[in-house]
């Protein structure tokens, strides 16, 4: 008496693939579909990559590589001189990544290891607001309150580097403080019990055990901060002076106006006949913030990857 | 012997397909079908009267609020005209006349030669309409002692030879210059007969420390809170209540003068300029009355409203 239940009777009608194997149709289609969702990733990315490409190319045409890196950035006048627009980025994001790193990681930490649970319950959900404000609320509160706080502590104006990375260091903060507290949690248990068992502190444990084991995660929250904040565009607009100026080097270099690469693309795109000379400058500064964040992603990557070999497999 | 699990496979495994199909179509259909709400714009000027018409107008920040001012009277007068204003500066709107965006472009500075001749090879060809005149005031704090300047010591200061208050007779502090963005026509007009004082072969540009600020009310906001400022907008965007307004001297043989609505008009004030608008070719139908009306004594009884300097009868 067979009572057998054969492969072929539950399922639908069957198809051979090449292999020979038995699959349903059904399922082949839903595979291919999230095959194609996961290819459409990479292909969008790909497209972007191309587009910016095709219309930035063509300011190498006209300009020659000195012209694009000088120091003079007056479009009006032929000056595509884009070195005060990275100046003024990288300036801007440096400052903010110092100012949030410290202070993401020791929030992480105290979220994680220290706070009482009911402190966390409601710090956490604080957070997350703070992630949820919109980056032109920020920029108009930095333009509003933080600026003349900073013109009163007696920088010449407050539209500068400092307050641009100030603002945006708040704006890189719950991404920081997530991922960094991820991280920690993933560190095992194990670690912290044998800290404390040889007879570590529980500060000791944290600071000698427990981040640098996280050290990885630690530093993919810091990557994809940067990128967060290169990539800013409003806040930096509204707050930094957008003066395309190179500062003098010194303590005072942070309290100067500066011009990202951002907020000059969106402050002229709106302006540029399409297919001149600014259309083309202005997508190659796109091209240019492109690659600095695919090349901190990679970095990023490669660190965990590094870290994961030198533990033996084990974060 | 049929097993009694195959049929509810059968059907679920049905229901799923035809309703992924069903999503597939719909998103489809929703894509292709969709149209433009304004499809071009252009075009527009020969339609029948009773029709809603359309006319799109952007530019010049300094002109944005007369323009919609304008628009919104206008509407009341023509119910079936709705006219839509954009800001974004005079560059914005001029090359968005050269790509055939709009029909009325809104300009504070005239279209430089390589805008007209990108403007023709695109089939297009500007008309130049005046629509109003404007007076571009100087503005500095109001705890600031420095009452006057001539062009020439604007210059200086503009292009960072003048760095500090007191050597045009103010304080001893750093001079923080501000601007408006390089689309604005504002600052092509400033650059042009302030920076390099109406020289045309000057090619002197702004100083690197100059503040771009984002629109006219940026420039008030950071005179009236920081003292060692300075910066340049429309008359009708100043406010003397809140801001110093500097009495101008063309050179240093001639008076200084207040941006007033009279001398500008009378073109004692040196720093009066024309306000623009730019049509694709002479304008007809819709917009010619709309042009028309602009010129005549309701549009320039707006313009006198708004703290600029109506066209005088000629």
């Amino acid at each position: 008496m067979g009572v057998g239940i054969s492969q072929s009777d539950l399922q639908s009608p069957n198809i051979t693939d090449g292999k020979g194997a038995s699959r349903s149709w059904s399922e082949r289609i839903i595979e291919n579909l999230i095959r194609l969702c996961g290819i459409s990733a990479i292909l969008i990315i790909t497209l972007i990559f191309v587009f910016l490409i095709k219309e930035g190319i063509g300011a190498f045409k006209t300009l020659s590589i000195w012209e694009f890196l000088g120091s003079r950035w007056y479009p009006i006048e032929g000056l595509y001189g884009i070195m005060p627009l990275l100046v003024g980025s990288v300036l801007v994001t440096a400052v903010a990544i110092v100012i949030a790193v410290p202070l993401g990681l020791a929030t992480a930490v105290y979220l994680g290891e220290i706070a009482p649970t009911w402190l966390r319950e409601i710090l956490k959900p604080l957070i997350e607001v703070l992630a949820g404000i919109p980056s032109i609320v920020l920029g108009f509160f930095g333009w509003l309150v933080v600026a003349p706080i900073i013109q009163s502590l007696g920088a010449p104006s407050g539209l500068t580097a400092f307050t641009g990375a100030l603002i945006l260091a708040y704006m890189t903060l719950p991404t920081i403080i997530s991922i960094t507290e991820d991280a920690l949690y993933a560190v095992p248990k194990e670690y912290r019990d044998g800290s404390l068992a040889i007879g570590a502190t529980q500060w000791q444990t944290i600071w000698r055990v427990v981040i640098p084991a996280a050290r990885s995660g630690i530093v993919i929250a810091v990557m994809l901060g940067i990128g967060r904040a290169i990539g800013e565009t409003m806040l930096v607009l509204l707050v930094t002076g957008n003066a395309a100026n190179i500062p003098e080097l010194g303590l005072g270099m942070l309290f100067q106006p500066v011009r990202t690469m951002t907020a000059t693309i969106a402050a002229e795109m709106g302006e540029v006949a399409q297919g001149s000379l600014h259309y083309s400058v202005l997508f190659a500064i796109g091209i240019i913030l492109f690659l600095i964040t695919g090349v901190i992603n990679l970095l990023a990557t490669r660190f965990v990857g590094g870290t994961k070999r030198r533990s033996g497999g084990q974060l | 012997m049929k097993h009694p699990i195959k049929k509810p496979l059968q059907k679920n495994v049905w229901t799923l397909k035809s309703l992924l199909a069903l999503l597939l179509m719909t998103v489809l259909i929703s894509l292709f079908a969709c149209k433009s709400r304004y499809g071009s714009s252009t075009g527009n000027q020969e339609s029948t009267s009773g029709q809603q018409q359309a006319i799109q107008n952007k530019g010049s920040d300094t002109l944005v609020n007369v323009a919609l001012a304008w628009a919104e009277a206008y509407h009341e007068i023509e119910p079936d005209v709705s006219i839509a204003v954009t800001g974004g500066g005079s560059g914005t709107g001029i090359a968005a006349l050269i790509n055939n965006t709009v029909d009325i472009a809104n300009a504070s500075r005239a279209m430089k030669e390589d805008e007209i001749k990108d403007a023709q090879a695109n089939g297009i060809n500007p008309v130049e309409h005046v629509v109003a005149i404007d007076a571009l005031a100087i503005i500095v704090n109001l705890e600031n002692p420095v009452d006057q300047l001539t062009i020439t010591q604007l210059s200086d200061m503009y292009t960072g030879r003048i760095t500090n208050w007191k050597d045009v007779g103010g304080k001893d502090a750093p001079i923080i210059l501000l601007s408006r963005e390089t689309n604005s026509g504002t600052h092509v007009y400033f650059l042009e007969e302030v920076v390099r004082e109406g020289d045309s072969e000057n090619t002197d540009i702004f100083a690197p420390q100059t503040l771009l600020m984002p629109s006219s009310v940026g420039i008030t906001s950071e005179v009236r809170r920081n003292p060692n400022a300075i910066g340049y907008d429309g008359l009708g965007y100043v406010d003397a209540e809140h801001e110093k307004i500097i009495a101008i001297a063309a050179d240093d043989e001639s008076e200084f003068i207040m941006p007033t609505v009279q001398s500008a008009s009378e073109g004692t004030y040196p720093l009066a300029r024309d306000l623009y608008m730019y049509t694709a070719g002479e304008p007809s139908g819709a917009v010619a009355d709309y042009l028309n009306w602009i010129l005549g004594p309701d549009g320039q009884g707006i313009v006198a409203s708004l703290g600029f300097v109506p066209l005088t009868e000629n």
